[in-house]
């Protein structure tokens, strides 16, 4: 080759590179801080004890895979913790966001602990499934810090260390009210579920959103099940990572196209609601139920039945309050909703925001439907219930416990889509 | 050009004789090429970081200091620096032959996938001779991936770097079907990768820290191998006479297509070696993002210091504490970190810019 073709190679090697790396910036770029940075050198403040205790913030941290404005799992996380800092005084809060493979290659979850206890963090929340092992790891490093392993289940199956606990709210509740809403409002009677990857919990929440469809198409709308499809597709991962996960936009359309007019969203970011938009506005009605962040109608209202969220909020504030009085134990918490209003952002663990696509009678039934499950007349996960290779889940009229439904090895007869 | 200009010439103002080029130049060569470098670095990154509305001092400062705090990043700092090390090293060999080994990032998948096998398959055998296998296994699975880079390159005339870059989405996808495949957690895949490797069966670290004392030890070998080989061999003079002009040093006796293919070979062990590495002391499991863009990295640092081995070491060091120190940027700034690959891109940028500044002026 000769050298100045092998210098132009190598000028466009370089600028090809350097470009996606400010496109991958740009595009997820975080809004300024809320929080002032952290006081240099806080490490230094920590490790000498302080003449006065009682004047030191209580820090505490938090590592989130996604980023603080993805309108779903991540800002959901990030806005509970705002929650708690503020109404705990001498709290102060500080997060590194956007922790997965995709935006922070070569960093792991203990080197990003690491870093959070040295800023004088003396509890650490973690959000996601994929930090089981990271956090125990991290854990066991930093015995004198407490970590609240969201979503996991380290304290039940006995793996957790002493100063690791799980917390979780039952949104098991919230995508039954989304499976019914879209049973409700589907003409076509095909709902189809943007799933993220294959896990217990995502096994769980797919299985509670058909649940809910079914008992909607059925007893409020008189219908015959075998008429419902319910058809899931994992994308892979929690949000579209371009070239490892299936692209969340393009499994949206191929729904759209195979005659869905309800896609439910698993996942942390808000594509399906956004190609329903599409849809729509190109002349096919599709309606869409985000996940996670109650804000999540607002990118696309018209088309959207309303969304399955969580608070998580009042859960941190009361785990936070014990830690700092010194109270805390390990536990495994699942938290309900406040069934005498399910958006009681002071109380309620998940909640469930209607949208404006939801038509005026469809809202009523629903209200019926939530209002059956708040008093208990409508319990979903009673048997007769299958798995979809046939094996019973639970007998004629057997009541599912706790961990029964937490760990559901299959999905249930009457979806199709890969339980493994 | 300003001796072109009329100029009222006295005896006293004659031009001076130019300045003996062989002396001089080199020197002012280097100062103009720093300059370019520096100074189009700070002012591209600058502007970067002002358009994103950041102190950029102060982030300049955590990009700069962050790696050095404590032992612990310090400890970080070593373990991204081994394998990046050994992957630089490979690319010294293959630049040096003129290839362009963008198949880089598969070669440290298909070195970590195969460094696996031993582990899966025999977790009985005494760790030292897992480690010795699970190591070998690497570096032969990185050399096989390269040397169907070479295979293809010679009897089909493709491209080193279109096979390359379809080799690496190859390898990816074979983590991918393994990670949530075959070798998945029991009953759950995960993105998180497979089971964590018993705690018998990861190398050693220092007590209570995360530095792996083998991993920067198999790093400065493979370097100084290279090293060697480059600057003080028969073999070495001939790769290097093939990539400067590979018809020349054909017609001249070098057996230029071996020259080629070793220096692939070479490359994929020392990539292989790297993902071993990362299965065997950093991630200790399998994970889709296993090579962590480490081989990509390394393509800078090679382009920077020109293929010269000497200088591989120091800067895949400054790199890596690019990568670890821009971890405090979002925590202490809200900014993303990722300013650290703009770093990293825009210093071997205006490194390419002054080189070709300099060829001009020739």
């Amino acid at each position: 080759m000769q050298p100045t073709m092998f210098l132009r190679a190598q000028l466009i090697i370089v600028l090809l590179m350097l470009g996606s790396i400010l496109l991958s910036a740009c595009g997820g770029s975080a809004p300024t801080p809320t929080e002032a940075p952290a006081p240099t050198e806080a490490s230094a403040a920590t490790e000498t004890p302080a003449a006065d205790p009682s004047n030191e913030p209580f820090v505490f941290g938090m590592v989130l895979v996604g980023p603080i404005n993805d309108g779903g799992w991540s800002q959901a996380h990030y806005e509970g913790a705002l929650y708690a800092e503020e109404r705990l005084p001498g709290s102060k809060f500080i997060y590194i966001d956007k922790v997965n493979p995709a935006d922070k290659p070569n960093v792991q979850v203990v080197q990003v602990v690491d870093e959070l206890v040295a800023q004088g963090a003396k509890l650490i929340i973690t959000n996601s499934d994929d930090f089981k092992d990271g956090t125990r790891e991290a854990a066991k490093a930093h015995p004198d810090v407490i970590f609240i392993h969201a979503s996991g289940d380290d304290v039940l199956t006995g793996l957790a260390p002493a100063n690791l606990g799980n917390v979780m709210g039952k949104m098991e509740y919230g995508k039954m009210i989304a499976g019914c809403a879209a049973a409700l409002t589907t003409k076509s009677g095909r709902i189809s579920y943007l799933g993220p990857l294959i896990n217990d919990e995502t096994r769980r929440l797919v299985n509670s959103a058909f649940l809910g469809a079914r008992h909607c198409w059925t007893e409020l709308r008189g219908n015959d099940p075998a008429d419902l499809s319910f058809e899931v597709t994992w994308i892979g991962f929690w949000f579209n990572i371009p070239g490892v996960t299936l692209d969340p936009t393009q499994v949206a359309n191929d729904f759209i196209n195979s005659g869905t007019d309800v896609i439910i969203s698993g996942i942390d970011t808000t594509e399906a609601l956004i190609e329903a938009n599409k849809a729509t506005q190109a002349g096919t009605p599709v309606f869409a139920l985000p996940y996670d962040f109650e804000g999540a109608c607002a990118q696309a209202e018209a088309v959207c039945l309303g969304v399955p969220y969580f608070h998580w909020g009042p859960a941190y504030l009361q785990i936070l309050t014990a830690a700092k009085q010194g109270t805390w134990e390990p536990a495994w918490q699942w938290l309900d909703p406040d069934w005498t209003d399910i958006n009681n952002k002071d109380t309620s663990a998940i909640g469930f925001i209607k949208g404006a696509g939801l038509s005026d009678e469809a809202s009523a039934q629903l209200d019926e439907f939530i209002a059956g499950l708040a008093d208990g007349s409508i319990s979903l996960f009673t048997g007769p219930l299958k798995f979809q290779d046939g094996t019973v889940f639970l007998a004629e009229g057997e009541v599912a416990t706790d961990e029964q439904i937490w760990y559901m090895p299959q999905l249930l007869e009457g979806i199709t889509g890969r339980s493994q | 050009m300003t001796d072109n200009l009329p100029t009222e010439t006295t005896p006293e103002a004659l031009p001076a004789p130019p300045l003996p080029r062989t002396r001089m130049q080199p020197a002012i060569q280097l100062l103009t090429s720093a300059a370019i470098i520096i100074g189009g670095t700070l002012l591209f990154t600058t502007l970067v970081l002002l358009a994103s509305g950041t102190a950029p001092l102060e982030a300049y400062r955590l990009i700069l200091s962050g790696a050095f705090r404590n032992p612990r990043t310090i400890a970080d700092l070593i373990m991204l620096t081994a394998p990046l090390l050994l992957c630089s090293a490979g690319l010294t060999l293959t630049f040096s032959a003129g290839l362009y080994n963008l198949g880089i990032e598969g070669q440290i998948v298909i070195g970590a996938v195969l460094a696996m096998v031993p582990l899966r398959l025999l977790p009985d055998l005494p760790p030292p001779v897992l480690w010795l296998l699970a190591l070998s296994a690497g570096a032969s699975g990185g050399m096989l991936w390269a040397l169907l880079v070479g295979v293809l390159r010679l009897y089909t005339n493709v491209s080193e770097i279109f096979v390359g870059l379809g080799l690496n989405f190859i390898a990816i996808g074979i983590t991918l079907y393994l990670v949530f495949g075959p070798w998945k957690r029991p009953g759950v895949a995960s993105m998180s990768g497979t089971e964590p490797l018993p705690e018998a069966l990861w190398l050693p670290t220092l007590e209570g820290s995360r530095l792996v004392p083998l991993a920067p030890i198999i790093a400065l070998v493979g370097i100084s191998v290279v090293w060697f080989a480059l600057t003080r061999t028969h073999w070495g003079l001939e790769l290097r006479a093939t990539g400067l002009n590979l018809a020349a040093a054909e017609r001249l006796g070098v057996p230029a297509h071996a020259r080629l293919v070793q220096s692939l070979a070479g490359c994929g062990a020392l990539a292989g070696l790297a993902g071993a590495l990362q299965i065997l002391a950093v991630y200790r499991a399998l994970i889709p993002n296993i090579s962590s863009g480490i081989g990509f990295l390394a393509l800078l640092v090679v382009l920077l210091v020109r293929f010269n081995p000497v200088w591989v070491g120091p800067v895949a060091i400054l790199f890596a504490s690019f990568s670890i120190g821009s971890i405090q940027l979002p925590l202490q700034l809200g900014i993303d970190s990722s300013i650290a690959g703009v770093l990293q891109g825009t210093l071997v940028l205006f490194a390419l810019i002054a080189q070709g500044v300099q060829e001009r002026r020739r």
